[in-house]
């Protein structure tokens, strides 16, 4: 709800300010009076917390770079200087490291929430379109960062991936020869790398402005998914979600800090401890473990289509499965946004939920056997359920009776509407 | 149309004006310079003089003794060369080009049309020479040092996604599409070659 600003500057100063530049006005209206539905539940706070975790990352990214060569003779040794001999540089290292991790994580929640809750749709095409490009910017902030290092799940993840850039018709050669600046992954991939893993994170904040940006049009979406009607369906941002959000991030902040200080490695990989080695490729070659349900799917097309080789056909496979994200709103025919109201829906989310999963657990098995057909399974499921799923549930369920307003679902929720709000109990 | 107001052209608007044609011609010679400029600013990313500058390798293969291969470094990638037995050459001529699943030499050093016999991927018989990369993604398939597994084909074994290339270095069973090309390459004596 682009609603009437209510800042009323206080001092001459602010009166001065605001007739040239109304800054803060702008802050105020978007991050303290702002209206905002009073049903929200703490699935809402991720917002929030991914702000906090682009933050750290921005912040321990440019202190790391204070102290690390971007040379394939020096990088390696200069990540162990950082461990060793600068101060706090090993505090620093793991909160960067597992703080990709964290971000993943609670992007993801975030992802299911919007997909749960109907968040991308009319009105919110837009928000939910602007979160997918930071999603792709952060996948390739994450994979360029890995590469720094130069372990050895560095360099060959690195050529495996570029190699995947590869098998693109026409141009695919020539984006993987820019990329390597050589004939194979080597140093002047190393050093460009780094520049534009610097360069990314700031592409990734200007695109989260305009997601809230574009938030700030229509308002929050809500658990209940009926729109704003009255002033006493919101409450102002501050302090109500204020405080609301900076307990979740308090919680998630101690699920972060016991990875940084009690298991600071358990996500990531004993090989990338061993310095690149071109001439020596590791037993399994495995990604970080928030791209393997992609890495699944790239896997999971070991078959040619037509003129379509296998190799392109998994690339297709697995940009595709981003790329149908961007058509999501489209896709989903119900006219019922929250899936609170949804009962077809709500079982078919549970299983696309797990299906994601079990494409992770399978993105990190070797591709042989009983895990290859599996992984084609889920594949195939992961596609129906926003190309055909999705759209004809709209046609065919019958959805549960809505609430009025969200004043309503708050005060009398209907028998249904207890049934239903399992997963958005948390409130 | 933004130059309706040209008085000369007054009361027919639809008529391009010598307005419309300057706008025109600004706006496309503006968009040949940013596209021009975006040449050095992309091309300075593809490989520069001193990549280029080792992009040959000369190796001597008088130590390298029957039935054991080498790994040498050529543009950042390995290169394989072994040298083979008998048996091995004749397991790799005996080979018919309807068993292979890549039907191409992949032969820098011949057209690209050629097709994939074991005449058509080495100079001399003995050695075989093929890039030490698979073609599936990138991975440097096993075989090449002593106790390294060959694969059931007898020549290279990629372990990341499992292709089995044989003693020609020919995909015969994986996700790998093509054979393991060979690269440019002349002998400089019987027993020096330069690659590149």
């Amino acid at each position: 709800m682009a609603h009437e600003s209510t800042y009323k500057p206080g001092t001459a100063l602010e009166r001065w300010l605001d007739k040239r530049l109304p800054i803060v006005r702008l802050g105020y209206d978007s991050f303290i009076d702002f209206p905002t539905p009073k049903n929200l539940n703490y699935w809402w706070t991720f917002g929030g917390i991914l702000a906090v975790c682009l933050v750290i990352q921005i912040l321990t990214g440019v202190i790391l770079a204070m102290h690390y060569t971007p040379h394939k003779d020096f990088a390696f040794d200069s990540v162990e200087h950082i461990m060793r001999d600068v101060n706090y540089g090993w505090l620093m290292r793991y909160v960067h490291s597992n703080g990709a991790s964290m971000f993943f994580l609670a992007v993801y929640i975030h992802m299911f929430r919007g997909l749960y809750y109907g968040s991308y749709k009319e009105p919110r095409e837009m928000i939910w379109i602007l979160g997918v490009v930071i999603f792709l910017l952060m996948m390739a902030t994450a994979f360029m960062g890995y590469v720094l290092p130069w372990g050895q799940m560095s360099y060959w993840g690195a050529t495996v991936i570029t190699n995947i850039l590869g098998a693109i018709p026409v141009l695919g050669e020539s984006i993987r020869t820019l990329l390597w600046g050589g004939p194979s992954v080597d140093n002047p991939t190393l050093n460009r790398f780094f520049s534009l893993h610097y360069l990314l994170p700031f592409a990734i904040a200007g695109v989260v402005v305009l997601h809230i940006w574009a938030l700030h049009v229509p308002g929050n979406n809500n658990p209940a998914g009926v729109e704003v009607k009255t002033k006493k369906d919101t409450v102002p941002f501050h302090p109500y979600y204020t405080v609301k959000d900076s307990f979740a991030i308090v919680l998630f902040l101690v699920l972060f800090a016991v990875f940084v200080f009690f298991q600071p490695n358990a996500l990531g990989h004993p090989d990338n401890y061993i310095e690149a080695n071109p001439l020596s490729t590791p037993a399994h070659i495995v990604p970080e473990w928030y791209f393997l349900p992609f890495y699944a799917i790239l896997r999971a097309i070991t078959f040619n289509i037509g003129p379509i080789s296998s190799k392109l056909g998994g690339v297709i496979a697995m940009f595709g499965s981003i790329g149908v994200l961007f058509v999501l709103p489209w896709l989903d025919t119900s006219k019922v946004r929250s899936m609170r109201y949804r009962p077809t829906a709500q079982l078919w989310f549970v299983l696309f939920v797990l299906d994601c999963l079990l494409l992770g657990y399978l993105g990190g098995k070797p591709a042989e056997g009983i895990y290859v057909a599996l992984a084609q399974a889920a594949t195939a499921f992961y596609f129906a359920f926003f190309l055909i799923i999705l759209p004809l549930l709209g046609i065919l369920e019958k959805p549960r009776a809505m609430p009025k307003s969200i004043s309503e679902s708050v005060l009398k929720p209907s028998k249904a509407d207890g049934a239903a709000a399992q997963p958005a109990a948390a409130e | 149309m933004s130059a309706s107001t040209d008085t000369h052209k007054a009361g027919e608007g639809e008529e391009p004006t010598r307005r419309d044609f300057i706008h025109i011609l600004a706006g496309s010679v503006a968009a040949v310079g940013a596209a021009g400029t975006l040449v050095p600013l992309v091309d300075q990313m593809n490989p520069d003089a001193s990549v280029l500058a080792l992009s040959t390798k000369e190796v001597d293969l008088s130590n390298l003794p029957v039935g054991q291969a080498i790994k040498v470094m050529w543009q950042g990638k390995p290169v394989f060369i072994r040298h083979r037995t008998e048996e091995e050459i004749r397991e790799a001529e005996n080979v018919q080009l309807s068993q292979l699943k890549d039907e191409k030499a992949r032969n820098d050093n011949l057209p690209s049309n050629a097709d994939a016999e074991d005449k058509n991927r080495v100079i001399n018989p003995a050695y075989m020479v093929v890039v030490g990369v698979c073609t599936h993604l990138g991975c440097i398939p096993l075989g090449t040092a002593q106790g390294e597994t060959r694969g059931e084909y007898g020549g290279w074994f990629c372990p990341c996604h499992g292709s089995v290339y044989d003693t020609s270095g020919r995909i015969r069973k994986g996700p790998a599409p093509e054979n393991l090309l060979v690269p440019p390459y002349e002998f400089l004596t019987d027993t020096t070659i330069k690659i590149g």
